[in-house]
Parts: C-alpha cells; sequence; structure tokens
C-alpha cells in the first residue's frame, strides 16, 4: 500500500518538475508581493499577551510539574507487545503489583497489543533498579516479545539531568556570544530574551501535554533555539541593513519594513519546516512523536511568533536607533 | 557572484559528487562490500535503535579501590615498621588516611622509612610533584599516611583500563558479533552488543569480580563456634556459594589465586556424570599447589569465589600435575559461565550496571520502516511544494536539496557515523531547512527585481545579500547542534550528528551549487525576464 502511494508522489513530482521547466505552471504566492503590516503596533498586544502566557508556563511548571521520563527520574521502562492477540493490561496489572516493586504504571502504546511499563526507581541504588528488571521480566516470562527495556540507575539520571540544563545554558551562552560578536549588544540581548522566551512557552506546552521530559526533549529544545534564533537572525540582519541605508527612518517604520520584506521568507520557510515535521509527526511512528510534538511546537507556533512579535519589536525598547531624525529621507548610498 | 571559472565549477561539482560517492556502500549488502578497497568500504551504522541490542553503562565500585588501597598502605606500613624494628600501636585505617603510633625517640627513625613507601605519581615521566601517599607527623607520636586524591584518581584509572581488558575477553568469549567496549570517564566503561536481546546473562557474567582463591579450612573451630564469634585471628566465615547456605571456618592465607591459571574448561565428572570445571595451573600455580596439597594431606581445602565457598573437598593425595576439577553440584550453565570466568580471568573491582537500554530488533525494524516512510513523504511535501511556489528555480532547488541530502549520507559514512531514529528526524529537518537557504535567495531575488533592477543584476545582487545572512543564521544552528553533540548519547547525539552535518552541507550548496546552477542557466538563457 505504502509504496504505491509513494510511487504515485515520485511520478506527481516528475510530472511537476517537467511542467515547471517548461515554464506551464501558474505562479502560486502564499505571500503577496508588498505588504505593509504594522507589526510594532502590535507589540502593544504582543508583549502583554507574551508576558502573561510566559507566567501561565512558569505556574504550569511548578504547579503541575513535568513528566520526568526515566532518563531523568531513574527508573525502568519496558515496552512490551503481547505475542497472543491484545494484551490484557488490568490483568498485567495485576501481576506485576505482587511483585512488591512500588509504583508501577501500564498504558497501551501504539497497537492494541503493545504495553508500556513504568517501575518507578527503587530504593538502594543501582543493584536494585537491575533487580526490579530483573523481577518484571520473569513475571512476565515468554507470553511478551520485549522491544524496549530501558533501566537509568539513580545517579547517571543525576548527571544526564544536570548534563542536560548545563547544555542548554551553554548553547544560549554561546549563541549570545556569537550574536555579540556579529552583532550590537543591544541585538544578542534582544535575541536572548525571544530564546528564553520560547523555551519558556515550550515548557509550558511540555508541562500541559505531560509529555515524557527526557533527553530527546532537550534535543527538541535545542533544536527549537537553533531554529528560532535562524529566523530572529534573518530579521535582524535586514534591519542592521536598513539601519545602515536609512540613517534617518524612524524606528518603528524601519522595523516595520524589515519585517514585512522578509514576511514572505518566513511563511515559506516555516510552511516547509511545518511540512518535514508533520510528516515526522504522522509516519515517524511513536518513538519520536513527542519529540516532534515538541519541535512542532517549539519551532512552527512560537518561533515564527517570536521573531515577529517578540525579537524584533523589543529592540525598541533596547535602545536601537534611539538618536533617529523624524524625517524620512533616505541617505546617499 | 554569477560568474565561475571553469576550473571552480570544476571543483565545485567534483566535490559534491566525491562526498555523494561515499554514501554508495550503503546500498550493497555488508558481504560485498567487504570484498572491496579498504578506502571504499566506510558506511553508515545503524544505532542501536535501528538495528536492535544493549547497551549498559558499567561503573567502578571506586569506595572498593580507596578501600583495597588503604588496606595495602596499612599492611605496608606494619611490614616497614617490622623490618626497621620499630615498635607501634594502633595501626588502622581511619577514615581516609591510615594511622599509627609510635614512641616519640622512634618517630625521627620511623618517618623516613615509611616515606620510602610513597612514589611520585605517573611513573618516571610523572612531573606533576604529586607522590602516591603523603607521610605527616600528627603530634604526639601519631603518623598519619593519606593517600591524595590524585593518586586514588589515577589508581582508579589504572583499574579501569584493566577492567575493560577483562570485560573484553569476557564479552568476546560469548561470542557476540561487533562487540564495543569503551572507557567513560575515569571509572566507568560502555559497552554496546548489537543484536542482544536479553542481556540478563552479560549482566550477569559481567557483575562477578570472578576472584578464584583455594584456601584452607580452618578444622581448629567448627563453623557453629566461630559464628558464635570465637573466629581464630588468621581465619573467616565464608558462607558456601549454593544453598542451602552453609558457614565455613576458612584460613585468611591464599594458597593460590585465580591468576595463576592457564586454562578452565566445563565438562563432565566421569563417574557421576556431574558438570565440572576442570582447569589447569601455571608453572608457578602448579609449584605452589603441588607444595600445599602435599603438605594437608587428609585436611579440606576450600575453592573460594568471590568469598563465597564453591566446594570444600579434602586432600586424598598431593596433586601435582598442575590440573585439578571443581565439581560444585553445578548445573551446565553455572559451569560454562565458571569455566568463562576464570579463562577470561578476575575483575580488579566489582563492577555495576548503572544504565540499561535494550531494543529489541521487532522495535528496530519498525523504526527503520517508519523512518524511512516518514523521510520519504515528508521530502516528496517539500519538494512539491517548492515547485508549486518557486517553479523553474523550485527545480533548482530541489536538485540542491537532492544534492544535500546525498552528501550528508555520504559524509556519514564517511565518519563511520551512526544514523539513529531522531537522526533520520534530522534528516528530514535538514531538507525543510535546507530549502531555506533557496528561499532566502529567491525571495532576496523578487524584491530585488520589484526595486527596478533587471533579471541579471537581481539575481546578482540576490546571491549576495542573502548569503551572508544564510551564514549568520545557520551559525546559530550549528552551535546548538555541537552542544547537542556534546550533551548527548546515544540516539540523541545521532540527532545532533545529521543536523550538525546538515547545517554543513547547507551552506556548501548554498554558496557553491546554487549559485553554480543558476549561473548555467543565466548563460544559457540570457533571461530578460526571471520566472520566479
Amino acid at each position: 500500500m505504502t509504496q504505491y502511494v509513494l510511487i504515485a508522489l515520485g511520478v506527481l513530482v516528475v510530472i511537476l518538475t517537467i511542467v515547471a521547466i517548461f515554464d506551464l505552471l501558474p505562479p502560486l504566492r502564499i505571500v503577496p508581493d508588498d505588504t505593509h503590516f504594522d507589526f510594532t503596533r502590535f507589540r502593544r498586544i504582543s508583549f502583554p499577551i507574551s508576558a502573561a502566557l510566559s507566567i501561565v508556563a512558569i505556574v504550569l511548571f511548578f504547579t503541575h510539574g513535568l513528566n520526568f521520563g526515566i532518563d531523568f527520574r531513574g527508573g525502568t521502562l519496558l515496552e512490551v507487545q503481547n505475542k497472543s492477540g491484545p494484551a490484557d493490561i488490568g490483568a498485567m496489572r495485576a501481576q506485576l503489583s505482587t511483585l512488591g516493586l512500588g509504583d508501577i504504571q501500564l498504558q497501551q502504546f501504539g497497537g492494541p497489543n503493545d504495553v508500556l511499563i513504568r517501575v518507578a526507581e527503587q530504593p538502594g541504588g543501582d543493584a536494585a533498579q537491575q533487580a526490579a528488571v530483573g523481577k518484571v521480566r520473569s513475571a512476565l516470562g515468554d507470553s511478551v516479545e520485549y522491544r524496549r527495556v530501558e533501566v537509568v540507575g539513580p545517579r547517571v539520571s543525576g548527571e544526564l539531568l544536570a548534563f542536560g540544563m548545563v547544555g542548554l545554558m551553554l548553547a544560549i551562552v554561546g549563541i549570545l556570544i556569537y550574536l555579540w560578536f556579529r552583532f550590537e549588544w543591544q541585538f544578542a540581548l534582544g535575541a536572548m530574551i525571544a530564546n528564553v522566551h520560547d523555551i519558556v512557552l515550550t515548557i509550558g506546552f511540555m508541562s500541559i501535554s505531560q509529555v515524557d521530559f527526557d533527553l530527546t526533549s532537550i534535543a527538541a529544545l535545542l533544536t527549537i533555539l537553533g531554529y528560532s534564533l535562524n529566523d530572529t537572525v534573518v530579521i535582524y540582519d535586514r534591519i542592521r541593513e536598513m539601519l545602515r541605508r536609512y540613517k534617518k527612518m524612524p524606528m518603528p517604520q524601519l522595523l516595520n519594513e524589515s519585517i514585512n520584506s522578509t514576511l514572505s521568507r518566513s511563511i515559506i520557510t516555516h510552511v516547509t519546516v511545518t511540512l518535514a515535521l508533520l510528516a515526522l509527526l504522522l509516519f515517524g511512528g511513536h518513538a519520536i512523536h513527542s519529540f516532534t510534538a515538541v519541535m512542532m511546537f517549539g519551532v512552527v507556533l512560537v518561533g515564527t511568533y517570536t521573531s515577529i512579535f517578540i525579537a524584533a519589536p523589543i529592540l525598541i525598547y533596547l535602545g536601537v536607533g534611539e538618536h533617529r531624525d523624524a524625517s524620512d529621507t533616505p541617505a546617499k548610498k | 557572484m554569477l560568474y565561475f571559472s571553469r576550473w571552480k565549477a570544476l571543483a565545485i561539482i567534483l566535490t559534491a559528487l566525491i562526498v555523494c560517492l561515499f554514501a554508495v556502500p550503503n546500498f550493497f549488502p555488508q558481504e560485498r562490500v567487504k570484498t572491496w578497497p579498504v578506502w571504499a568500504q566506510r558506511h553508515i551504522v545503524l544505532g542501536l535503535d535501528l538495528q536492535g541490542g544493549s547497551y549498559l553503562l558499567l561503573e567502578l565500585d571506586t569506595n572498593y579501590i580507596k578501600k583495597e588501597r588503604l588496606d595495602q598502605v596499612r599492611d605496608e606500613a606494619r611490614r616497614v615498621l617490622r623490618e626497621a624494628k620499630i615498635g607501634y600501636t594502633g595501626l588502622a585505617v581511619r577514615g581516609d588516611a591510615v594511622e599509627v603510633r609510635v614512641k616519640d625517640s622512634d618517630l625521627q627513625a620511623a618517618l623516613p622509612k615509611l616515606r620510602e613507601l610513597s612514589q611520585p605519581l605517573g611513573g618516571l615521566l610523572g612531573s606533576s610533584g604529586q607522590r602516591s601517599l603523603e607521610v605527616s607527623d600528627a603530634g604526639g607520636g601519631l603518623i598519619r599516611l593519606v593517600v591524595p586524591q590524585a593518586a586514588i584518581t589515577e589508581r582508579i584509572r589504572q583499574t579501569n583500563e584493566q577492567s575493560i581488558q577483562i570485560v573484553e575477553r569476557r564479552i568476546n568469549q560469548l561470542g557476540t558479533v561487533e562487540p564495543l567496549i569503551q572507557r567513560q570517564g575515569t571509572d566507568r566503561i560502555l559497552v554496546q552488543v548489537p543484536g542482544l536481546q536479553d542481556p540478563t546473562e552479560l549482566k550477569r557474567i559481567l557483575g562477578q569480580t570472578a576472584k578464584m582463591e583455594f584456601r584452607m579450612v580452618d578444622s581448629s573451630v567448627s563453623p557453629d563456634q566461630a559464628q558464635a564469634g570465637r573466629v581464630p585471628a588468621e581465619s573467616e566465615v565464608l558462607m558456601s556459594e549454593q544453598p542451602p547456605k552453609v558457614p565455613y571456618v576458612i584460613k585468611r592465607q591464599v594458597l593460590v589465586s585465580g591468576g595463576d591459571l592457564t586454562d578452565a574448561q566445563p565438562g563432565f565428572d566421569q563417574r557421576t556424570n556431574e558438570p565440572i570445571v576442570s582447569f589447569k595451573f601455571n608453572t608457578s600455580g602448579a609449584r605452589k599447589f603441588a607444595q600445599a596439597t602435599s603438605e594437608n594431606v587428609g585436611q579440606p581445602f576450600a575453592i573460594v569465589l568471590d568469598n563465597k565457598v564453591i566446594s570444600a573437598p579434602v586432600i586424598r593425595e598431593p596433586i601435582t600435575g598442575g590440573q585439578g576439577q571443581i565439581s560444585g553440584s553445578f548445573t551446565v550453565q553455572a559451569a560454562n559461565e565458571l569455566a568463562l570466568l576464570l579463562r577470561a580471568g578476575a575483575l580488579p573491582a566489582p563492577l555495576t550496571v548503572v544504565e540499561e537500554r535494550t531494543v529489541g530488533p521487532g522495535l528496530g525494524q519498525d523504526s527503520i520502516e517508519k523512518g524511512q516512510l516518514a523521510a520519504y513523504v515528508g521530502s516528496i511535501m517539500v519538494i512539491v511544494f517548492m515547485l508549486l511556489t518557486y517553479r523553474l528555480f523550485g527545480v533548482f532547488a530541489n536538485i540542491a536539496v537532492a544534492i544535500n541530502v546525498a552528501m550528508i549520507f555520504g559524509i556519514l559514512s564517511l565518519l563511520n557515523a551512526t544514523l539513529t531514529l531522531p537522526g533520520i528526524a534530522g534528516v528530514v529537518l535538514t531538507v525543510g531547512i535546507a530549502v531555506d537557504s533557496n528561499v532566502l535567495i529567491y525571495e532576496r531575488i523578487r524584491e530585488e527585481l520589484r526595486h527596478g533592477r533587471n533579471a541579471i543584476s537581481a539575481i546578482d545582487a540576490g546571491f549576495r545579500r542573502a548569503l551572508a545572512t544564510i551564514l549568520d543564521s545557520n551559525i546559530t544552528t550549528f552551535i546548538a547542534a555541537a552542544v547537542l553533540f556534546y550533551i548527548g548519547t546515544g540516539p540523541v547525539r545521532g540527532f545532533a550528528v545529521t543536523l550538525g552535518i546538515g547545517i554543513i552541507t547547507t551552506v556548501f550548496t548554498a554558496f557553491t551549487l546554487t549559485s553554480l546552477i543558476v549561473a548555467g542557466w543565466v548563460r544559457w538563457k540570457r533571461p530578460k525576464t526571471v520566472p520566479i
């Protein structure tokens, strides 16, 4: 089935390519050529909204918390597939609860035969975790196929968490330093505020959706960071160029023109990234489902919004182009 | 920007082609590739999450190493003081140091003798000024011998090196395919065994120190008396390995240790047909064993493994052949494992599993299929969208992206990098992002056209202005990928690798191939308008 779909799509690509080469395709314009949206005026709405959302996210983080996966919390995770038809989760739970391993969560995962079993970290160090996974294995025996078994001891989980957090900080600082070299410090600061805003909102999303927060979430966060900045840098580049070219244009107008002239690119790139992520989300399987879901939220929903409505307008408050004339005459080239 | 000298164009095309060619071995079966020249054999390695297998992280018991070192210092101090005929009291390990008390009059004689035990760290080439032992006068005749942290760290590092060799030997004895065994930090060992579905046996084999000793049974007290507290100073109470747990009183002195074994094989006792392990000593072991057995005919001796008594037979006659057998009511599997452990040698310190990740082959295969499907669908959607948006220039962009992806796989092969499921996601994401560089260029060209430039000048300006932006925007993402590579392990690191390589190839294609294609088109068509 899937082969035929892929072949059909391949044929479509070939036909479209031929049509495109002979210039027979009607042009598709997602964004009209000359837009003049007043993005900077919108900052009076977008800043309070972002501030409110960030506060909500932080409150959620402290009340609701994150659903720490075993990478950071330690413990045991088993993904099993029942060999004889759909799994009876109730019976398995009853069977495993007699082992005396404390909190055991079972959850259907993927197909009806698949069950995800989480065993909380056992008191008594690394050896105790190993004993626990042995008990679960011998209780379930050969009736299931063990598709995935992960055991993370208390010391490793602590280190992974610390490592992940340090990495996140390191990335932010590294990018900040780079931007400081390439732009003025106000730009670096603006980008960092936008950055932190993205991460805070994404963490809020992870708190609401209760997706597993593990090493892949850190990977997703870092990717979101990279691409949100990618977007911000494209707009900043344009702002810098405009600042050099139009010595007297007032800041809000200059920012608006910069954002409007890069708007078409921003939208088109986000469509392509969304298409790529959508394919991963729909077909990539449940092993990377939460990974792509988090990236979808961060890159597609938050990232674009941030660079247009936060990163660019915030430059006004950071004092970029403070001493500009109100009269708008292009400087000599 | 639109002018390329012939040589430059050729160099660009050749570079891209050669990098792409490195991806070729991945499309052929491994056995075929093995017959190719060595430089052409490089290929992408599938991560454990795709091919299935076990990942174990083992940790050395550093407290054990520390304690063992302190005990050793205490024994050396005793020997030195006895040899120098200096009277002492209260020689013992206290916390992180060994303490001993001597008479004030002996202090000046004792200190230099004890200082002789200390050596510079790092052998003859050691230039750090650090020593293996710090001997100090704590006043009142008390001498403290402190093992500094640097010396302990050094010892842990050495122990780890030795442990890796033993772990390697044990795993190779299991007959696994291409295991990966690596040092991780100072006190950890990473073990990856592709294709291993159930690491229970592996963990059991690595979880034993397998320190084997032949010692005499102390018959002066009964085990019951010993358990009641009357253990002679030169003996200790050890339990039997097999249930029911029976206590034995065993002398501390080791007659022969497992280090003197040259071979051990599982077998069956010819009379009882029970599983046994037969062993052979080296020359010095054989001599020691022969002497001990001839002196103690009629007495029981004990075979002790990791401080548990496997068996305690009575010596019927002197054993001079340097060969023997252990029968400890084993199962066949237990006999096999014991023989394996004895052949591979004892671990210098106990190892614990601190992290374990196992993926079954079923899930791995599923992940490959799903990753492939997502990659195809994602790429095709992006390609179609680019065609609809930019038409002819969309074709150019798609050619660049196709070469881009081929180059990613080429570089992954060249580096023998590991491809994981998140790594595949990284490739798909790169496809989405790689077209961004084209989008930046094309949008800039359109803008320049709107500002009234003619076709060629607009294309030229579009490229020139967009490239700086492309570089800036990609470096930020590259920093994120580099950090991720540094902090990540396994699947996550695979993601960082493809993301990082994807950024490099994207920048390369944007700066060279895309402009080369467009320049070629401009030279060929001499366009008055740009269909963009």
